[in-house]
């Protein structure tokens, strides 16, 4: 709500209330995905009736638009492609030019994002989804599966995240878990987790390097093990490098054999999730033989294709070339040669791929670790620092900022504010200037990434400050504070020095939902939930309803005057309206009561806003500002 | 609080790694968000921010040259913002000609030759600025500063300059 951005970072207005709930870990990975649970320090997988850990990242809607996870809706994808979607994590944080097409078609149905919010949606069961949404479907069956198992009400996780994710792909992975009830104790980096649970079961000591091929997302962590101690001391990564991209490699090849055969394909976003879904089979196979062959049938029309393990290596050689790349810059950011690394730990399905591991034992000297079940690591590593978390422990976890973030300035060019490899969470300053006489607005745009160009960073939000006060150019000194927390997230405030007084912006990235999105999809969701789940949402709208209330008390307190005596009648009732709606046990009318309340104040937070800006940069006369700029 | 007192050390510049890590790993050990899930919201503001000083103390603290630096700021020598005109003429003939040098390196290993020179010089120039701190010498903390701060980008240059020498050349 927008009068709640008003309240500093890190502050929340009501404590979170059923301390004793218990919190597990979440792997939310791009092919499957895993939760699991650690009493005291011994992390367990939790599993099906049928014994089975691993939940497919897949989701499917029946006839009626409920939603179905993990295997039964990958034997949907097979029959009706039309009705499932898989490795929806690659979408997260993500606009329509991150995508990557296969032989030109995706194997999502996309439409671009509604407004200045650019998250792509996906076309399933007859209705565009944001990907968060398609996300909390998985995490709820993760948390269901937990509740079963484990008896109780699970209502706080650790979720992982790939390292190298970005502000706004780890900001949807957070507003999927709050959307499935979950609250998210800590984002934890994969490579982080990971090493976490090898280094407290095998007590090992010293450089470790985690090898993190997933699915979707490539990981590649340098770690300082010691006495309990995990200090990550560089990170690099490719959030669009993946297993997947191998079963794209396969897919491709076989619908260019079936071209030169003369079967004309007309490619839709069907046929080529039926062509990935075999590619993906024939891959498997090949970590165990040397060739295997799959039949293709598209359109009535089926094709045979033989695939040796020499063609895949051949296929996928570069990928694995550049991941060693990345490896090998990670050390030099540490400054550190491949000698000095104790171990490698193998993490993610796809490092069965035999030729990964032939590249990692080339590039080390030594064969890597691989003792540990690379599906279930992740999320055993969650698990512990989810007990970590509430239970307390010795071990620490110091992790570092993935990404460079900066400013553009002048011409284009990003000013680095915090360097990658930061440890967090980590607050750095930097000063600007005007460079116009008697300029008054600066604009900020807030970038992220390694390139020199604004343009070829990701853009994560752009703000305007206004109200600087005339001066020469160059005197004003506009000081930008970057405040990156310990989920790697980032909070940007900008004020203008010579006044002393601190005026904040908070920013969310370009890519974040807004809450009225969110609000949105939790009314979907509600059609066809359970009834525990309505309670749940109650609850939280409540909780909601209840913050936003008490945000309107204190903005009234403060600024009361900014209103006319219709305005302030106006929004008693509509808060009166709320109050009782909260009281009552009807989400909707809580849901409408506040949205009725925050288009009512939306007018006095901006006055709100334009007037904590205005004092914070008119405290003084233009003439005591030179005064003091000039000393 | 300075970054020194925050991590418990003495302000100097021969600073012992395994000593800063120890005192680093204790201050996190308190301060650490992770250690405050579980607190009301004030604690947590508190931790956050007394990590975030603690982390911003470390990385600033465990690089030689950018403690260097710090320790000429507590002594009260300002340096220049980036970007701003550098008023050392032999310091400017130098960088003219190492970049001269740089750009013309067509081997790994004459690029590795000219990194390993400019860390021997940042080597002297720390021994040096060891006496100059002690004698309060600004003037010449200031110059030295300088010197260090340029030696460092020049490493960078040769670190990016060395990854396109790899990617160009053949597989190794």
């Amino acid at each position: 709500m927008t009068l709640l951005q008003i309240h500093e970072p890190g502050e929340t207005p009501l404590p979170h209330e059923g301390e004793a709930a218990l919190a597990v870990g979440i792997d939310l990975g791009t092919t499957n995905s895993v939760v699991a649970f650690a009493r005291q320090s011994k992390p367990a997988a939790l599993h099906d009736e049928t014994g089975r850990a691993m939940v497919p990242s897949v989701v499917a809607w029946d006839e009626v638009g409920r939603a179905i996870v993990g295997e039964p809706a990958r034997a949907i994808l097979a029959d009706t492609p039309d009705r499932a979607v898989a490795s929806v994590k690659r979408l997260m944080g993500r606009g329509l030019a991150d995508v990557t097409a296969i032989a030109g078609v995706l194997p999502y149905k996309i439409e671009s994002g509604a407004g200045a919010h650019d998250m792509v949606r996906v076309v399933a069961g007859g209705r565009a989804r944001s990907p968060v949404e398609i996300s909390a479907e998985i995490l709820r069956t993760l948390k269901l599966r937990a509740e079963a198992a484990l008896e109780k009400p699970v209502e706080r996780a650790v979720v992982t995240v790939p390292a190298y994710f970005d502000d706004a792909a780890r900001t949807a992975t957070r507003d999927a878990a709050r959307l499935a009830g979950l609250e998210v104790l800590r984002l934890v980096n994969e490579p982080t987790a990971a090493a976490l649970a090898y280094g407290l079961d095998r007590g090992a000591e010293g450089l470790y390097a985690v090898y993190d091929l997933g699915g979707g997302t490539f990981d590649f962590s340098l770690l300082h093990l010691e006495k309990g101690v995990f200090q990550v001391l560089a990170t690099g990564g490719d959030t669009a490098l993946g297993g997947d991209d191998f079963d794209r490699l396969i897919a491709e090849r076989m619908l260019s054999e079936r071209k030169h055969d003369g079967l004309g394909d007309v490619l839709d976003t069907a046929t080529v999730k039926k062509a990935l879904l075999l590619a993906r089979q024939m891959k498997e196979q090949l970590s165990e033989r040397d060739q295997t062959s799959g039949r293709l049938d598209l359109a009535g029309k089926p094709s045979f294709h033989a695939l040796t393990r020499g063609d895949f290596e051949a296929l996928i050689a570069p990928l694995v070339a550049r991941t060693v790349e990345i490896a090998r810059s990670v050390l030099l950011d540490a400054g550190k040669v491949p000698a000095d690394v104790a171990g490698v730990v193998l993490v993610g399905g796809s490092t069965r791929t035999l030729l990964v591991r032939q590249a990692v034992d080339a590039a080390f000297g030594r064969p890597p670790l691989t003792d540990i079940d690379p599906d279930e690591v992740v999320a055993l590593g969650a698990a512990l620092q989810a007990e970590a978390l509430t239970g307390g422990s010795d071990s620490l976890l110091l992790d570092v900022n993935p990404l460079s973030l900066g400013l553009e300035t002048m011409g284009g060019v990003v000013e680095k504010i915090v360097p990658r490899n930061t440890p967090v969470p980590v607050q750095l300053a930097q000063e600007f200037t005007t460079y116009q006489d008697g300029q008054t607005a600066m604009s900020i745009h807030v970038v992220q990434g390694e390139r020199e160009m604004a343009g070829d960073c990701r853009s994560l939000a752009r703000f305007e400050l206004t109200g600087i006060p005339p001066m020469t150019a160059g005197a004003a000194r506009i000081r930008v504070v970057f405040a990156v927390d310990a989920d790697s997230l980032l909070t940007v405030s900008a004020s203008e020095r010579t006044t002393g007084i601190e005026q904040r912006v908070e920013v969310k990235p370009s890519y974040g939902i807004d809450h009225d999105e969110m609000a949105d999809m939790l009314h979907a969701g509600l059609d066809h939930a359970e009834d525990d789940m309505m309670a749940r949402l109650l609850a939280e709208s409540r909780v909601d309803a209840s913050r936003a209330l008490l945000a309107l008390d204190g903005a009234l307190a403060a600024d009361g005057d900014l209103l006319s005596a219709t305005e302030k009648s106006e929004i008693d009732t509509a808060a009166a309206r709320l109050r009782a709606a909260v009281a009552a046990d009807d989400r909707n009318e809580i849901g409408a009561a506040a949205e009725a309340l925050e288009t009512l104040s939306k007018t006095f937070a901006e006055r709100r806003m334009d007037r904590g800006i205005r004092r914070a940069l008119s405290g003084l006369s233009v003439g005591e500002l030179e005064r003091r700029v000039g000393t | 609080m300075d970054h020194f007192a925050r991590l418990g050390l003495e302000a100097t510049l021969e600073l012992d790694g395994a000593a800063l890590d120890k005192a680093y790993f204790a201050a996190q050990r308190r301060w650490h968000p992770d250690r405050f899930v579980t607190r009301p919201a004030e604690e947590r503001a508190r931790a956050s921010l007394e990590a975030a000083a603690v982390n911003d103390a470390y990385r600033t603290l465990r690089e030689p040259v950018a403690r260097a630096v710090y320790l000429g700021s507590l002594s009260g020598v300002e340096m220049p913002g980036d970007g701003r005109t550098i008023d050392d003429p032999d310091l400017l003939m130098q960088a003219m000609e190492d970049r001269e040098e740089l750009a013309e390196c067509a081997a790994i290993e004459r690029v590795d030759a000219l990194a390993s020179r400019a860390r021997d010089t940042i080597a002297r120039e720390l021994a040096a600025l060891g006496g100059f701190l002690l004698h309060d010498d600004k003037g010449a903390i200031r110059k030295t500063l300088l010197r260090l701060r340029y030696l460092e980008k020049f490493l960078e240059e040769t670190r990016a300059r060395r990854i396109n020498l790899e990617r160009v050349g053949p597989a190794r």
